[in-house]
């Protein structure tokens, strides 16, 4: 059974129909299968409509969706010869963010990604995505592990936040954190990243600090989910609820559209229609497309140069007002 | 039934009346507000640190009238157009007029015991101390400034972390100051962090836990979620002291705390402990 969200009812609908027909003629009548024909471009027609106008709130949700491809499915997709490298050498493996070697067409690599679970079990045990400090360490360990051993860094994004716990505040979470954005301006070799689902605030920035940023079609990237931002404006004066959800999203600006308008991002890649959970190997494509232009590019390079020019890329990140500078 | 109409009473006692009188926000204990102005806001009951603003840090740490304001002109512009009950431009004007300040930090070199420094300073009154692009590029141009004139960056956190109302653009400035503290750490210019209540988010993911040194006022809450997301998270009672500068310093995330009435002579001594060996 294929998971739909509400605003894709019309679709779901169709689609079971087509199903029901589809079990009926069993291939026989051709009244039937002409038909399921005209549904099916129906349906299509349909969907297409649906998800040409979607709000930053579906959109989230899209991001969101259980079947969504998560990082390993990518991983699996995309690349050869995948090692999974474990812990963090401190405290603890975090399976909430993944990563190793693996190679990408021609160019060997070190990826890693935030994880989410599929199924209630795996998904408590990838702690729905949201690392521990030690996911953050394992992840900057790696990283300097390929800055020495001169391998490209790709990184997928894909989490709600990094964990708000005790043990991840007693731990340092902050700090664990801040040295990876520190760490990651000034790596030495070509770095990747795509947000292929949410982008939630610093735990997603975490593993983010680019030469290169994409964003999946439908996926999000956010200071702040729209819930705690519908919560923090509207809480006060009563209930929230989607409809403030939406109107958070609205607000927050948070689709890939939004970031490339604004040149945080780099380019979007297309999903299939549907979303990349209709269609994952299309969506994996569309991926490793982008990643072999921009190791392509970005291997040419020389190393002190990378770190400078990413230094020049971070330094236009703004949003202020000031006459020229003296 | 006269239980009850006790309780009510003791309740109506327990009400803090405005003005003379103020409640600690740490140990919950009523205080007499002159006491604690001649404390240096300092709670006598428990030594909680009260919050200051920005004018007030800089005559406690920096020499007299030394400090000299850099990068004034530099304020949010609203890349958004982000409007909740209010727009976020209107906001931004109300608190400004409210704080007397033009953003929630100020930035520029003053003098610790004759040491010149580059230093930003925040003020939670200007939304609560939250960092946009304004603050972040303050920073940026403070650690360029030690940077360029070899002088040691003081940063003073207080901030309830990124600023939402500039979403994205208040999320990269994290990664934009971290970036620049890299280059001060390249560079070996000493980079002195101090954190005052409270301290949280974007900011304590980014620079005030960058610093080679990290000091933090008594009791202060500093962490990188809030307790409330916390407590909803796990749906346990937090333990005590949770997030205070105590509890930092159990955990090795600080190296140590500070009385105000300390913290100028505590600063000159480690920043004459890193200046360059004398050969």
């Amino acid at each position: 059974m294929r998971y739909y969200l509400e605003f894709e009812r019309p679709v779901q609908e169709l689609e079971a129909r087509i199903e029901d027909l589809k079990r009926l003629s069993n291939g026989g009548n051709l009244k039937i299968s002409a038909e399921i024909k005209r549904l099916e471009k129906k349906a299509k027609e349909l969907h297409s409509e649906i998800f040409s106008s979607l709000s930053p709130w579906q959109k989230t949700l899209l991001a969101r969706h259980p079947e969504r491809p998560y990082t390993m499915d990518y991983i699996n997709m995309i690349t050869a010869d995948f090692i999974e490298l474990h812990g963090d050498r401190r405290f603890a493996d975090d399976p909430s963010l993944v990563g190793g070697f693996a190679r990408i067409g021609r160019f060997p690599v070190l990826i890693l990604g935030h994880q989410k679970g599929r199924g209630v079990k795996e998904r408590i045990s990838r702690n729905f995505g949201q690392p521990n400090p030690e996911g953050y360490r394992k992840a900057l360990r790696l990283m300097k592990l390929a800055e020495r051993f001169r391998k490209p860094v790709i990184t997928f994004i894909d989490t709600p936040g990094a964990f708000p716990g005790v043990g991840a505040e007693e731990r340092g979470q902050a700090e664990a954190i801040a040295t990876n954005l520190m760490e990651m301006s000034s790596l030495r070799v070509p770095v990747i990243s795509v947000v292929i689902g949410e982008g939630g605030s610093g735990g997603a920035l975490a593993i983010g600090v680019a030469d290169r940023l994409f964003m999946l079609e439908h996926a999000v990237y956010s200071v702040i989910s729209p819930e705690g931002c519908a919560a923090i404006l509207w809480k006060k004066e009563g209930e929230i609820g989607t409809k403030e959800f939406a109107q958070a999203a609205q607000a927050l600006r948070l689709t890939a559209e939004d970031m490339l308008a604004w040149k945080i991002i780099d380019g979007v890649i297309p999903e299939p229609l549907g979303g990349a959970n209709r269609d994952p190997e299309t969506a994996a494509k569309n991926i490793e497309a982008r990643l072999l232009a921009a190791l392509e590019e970005l291997s040419a390079k020389p190393a002190g140069k990378l770190a400078e020019e990413r230094y020049k890329r971070l330094k236009k990140l703004g949003g202020f007002n000031s006459p020229k500078p003296a | 039934m006269t239980w009850f109409k006790k309780t009510k009473q003791e309740l109506k006692k327990v009400k803090i009346p405005e003005g003379s009188w103020i409640k600690c926000e740490s140990c919950k204990e009523i205080v007499y507000r002159k006491e604690i102005e001649r404390n240096l806001k300092v709670c006598p009951k428990c030594n909680y640190h009260f919050r200051i603003d920005a004018r007030e840090r800089i005559e406690l740490l920096f020499d007299a009238g030394s400090f000299e304001e850099t990068d004034s002109q530099i304020v949010s512009a609203d890349p958004l157009n982000f409007r909740d009950s209010l727009a976020y431009s209107e906001r931004l004007e109300m608190n400004a007029s409210k704080s007397g300040l033009p953003e929630a930090a100020l930035a520029g070199t003053a003098l610790v015991g004759g040491i010149k420094v580059s230093t930003v300073i925040m003020d939670f009154a200007f939304m609560g101390g939250s960092m946009g692009s304004a603050v972040g590029e303050k920073l940026v141009r403070a650690v360029e400034r030690s940077i360029e004139e070899k002088v040691p960056l003081v940063t003073v956190s207080s901030s309830g972390g990124a600023r939402m109302q500039e979403g994205i653009f208040s999320l990269m400035q994290m990664a934009r100051v971290s970036a620049a503290i890299g280059r001060l750490k390249g560079n070996s210019i000493p980079y002195l962090s101090i954190l005052a209540d409270p301290t949280f988010g974007g900011v304590t993911a980014s620079f005030a836990m960058l610093g080679d040194v990290i000091i933090a006022e008594p009791r202060s809450l500093i962490g990188f979620a809030g307790p409330r997301v916390i407590e909803q998270t796990i749906k346990q009672q937090l333990p005590e002291n949770f997030q205070r500068s105590e509890f930092l310093l159990d955990h090795g995330l600080i190296d140590v705390i500070v009385h105000r009435r300390d913290i100028k002579s505590v600063i000159s001594k480690l920043l004459a402990h890193l200046a360059p060996p004398v050969l």
